[in-house]
């Protein structure tokens, strides 16, 4: 056997088709997103992890820090950061409707995969309007 | 498929003596991090912006620092376990793989520490 491979030159095998290959669907999109946020959540920890020890470090250490977050770049990450999470968590919640063996049927896949993208977006602006609010960023009217 | 007797596959060990452990355990972290991520989702955002005192004021509850340090561990593996499906999916040299593997128990581990430290000695009040 290993005599037989060393000898020929190994022919090109067939491939599966990538992802180039299929018209982008919903349900394969926010798979994608779930890793891709996943692997977010994972580096944006060290996000969590500084500002815990940041906060344990000091005052003087702790207001640089949480200066920084205030920032515009600051804030784009963690707006960025905290959709990940909310996006992630609600894949998660339809993994588990899907572990059950149900909602697997075509119509409900693309509901729960449509469902996960619209109330991420809206569970991600509606925390940080609760932020601007009780910051005093917005106007106590709204 | 026919080639393992009934009480083997209901064992879940084949010749790998080993199946579902990650399946069932990033679950189980994910069951957790569902309860308690929201939970610290809600306490960073009202303390968004706050004095030192009063985060550690917010943290000296047992209730509070309890759970974050929870949330840490189950983040934790939670990460590691999905970290690890992602190498072993992309990552096929040997070497080059073993050593992301490494690294990403490092990191995971690493973060792990460094949170629950400071949750604890903000918690403690030092």
């Amino acid at each position: 056997m290993a005599d037989a491979s060393s000898e020929q030159p190994m022919r090109a095998r067939p491939l599966s088709p990538h992802l180039q290959i299929y018209r982008p669907q919903i349900n394969m999109v926010m798979s994608i997103f779930h890793r891709l946020t996943g692997v977010t959540l994972y580096f944006g920890s060290l996000l969590l992890a500084w500002w815990l020890l940041a906060a344990a470090t000091g005052p003087d250490y702790f207001a640089f820090v949480n200066g920084l977050f205030a920032t515009w770049p600051g804030m784009v990450v963690l707006v960025g950061y905290s959709w990940a999470l909310i996006h992630h968590m609600l894949g998660g919640l339809r993994h588990f409707v899907w572990d059950t063996g149900t909602g697997l049927d075509i119509a409900s896949v693309n509901i729960l995969s449509w469902g996960t993208i619209v109330l991420s977006v809206l569970l991600t602006a509606g925390l940080w309007l609760f932020i601007a609010w009780q910051r005093g960023w917005v106007a106590p009217w709204l | 498929m026919a080639m393992i007797t009934p009480l083997k596959r209901a064992r879940g060990l084949g010749s790998a003596h080993e199946g579902p452990e990650h399946f069932v355990r990033q679950r189980l972290t994910a069951a957790a991090n569902v309860v308690l991520a929201p939970f610290a989702v809600g306490l960073i955002a009202t303390l968004a912006g706050a004095d030192l005192a009063v985060v550690k004021a917010t943290l000296s509850h047992p209730a509070v620092a309890i759970a974050l340090v929870a949330l840490v561990l189950s983040m934790a593996v939670h990460m590691r376990i999905g970290m690890q499906i992602i190498i072993e999916d992309y990552v096929h040299g040997e070497g080059a793989k073993v050593l992301l593997l490494l690294a990403n128990t490092f990191f995971t581990g690493a973060v792990a520490v460094v949170a629950i430290f400071a949750v604890m000695k903000l918690s403690f009040g030092g």
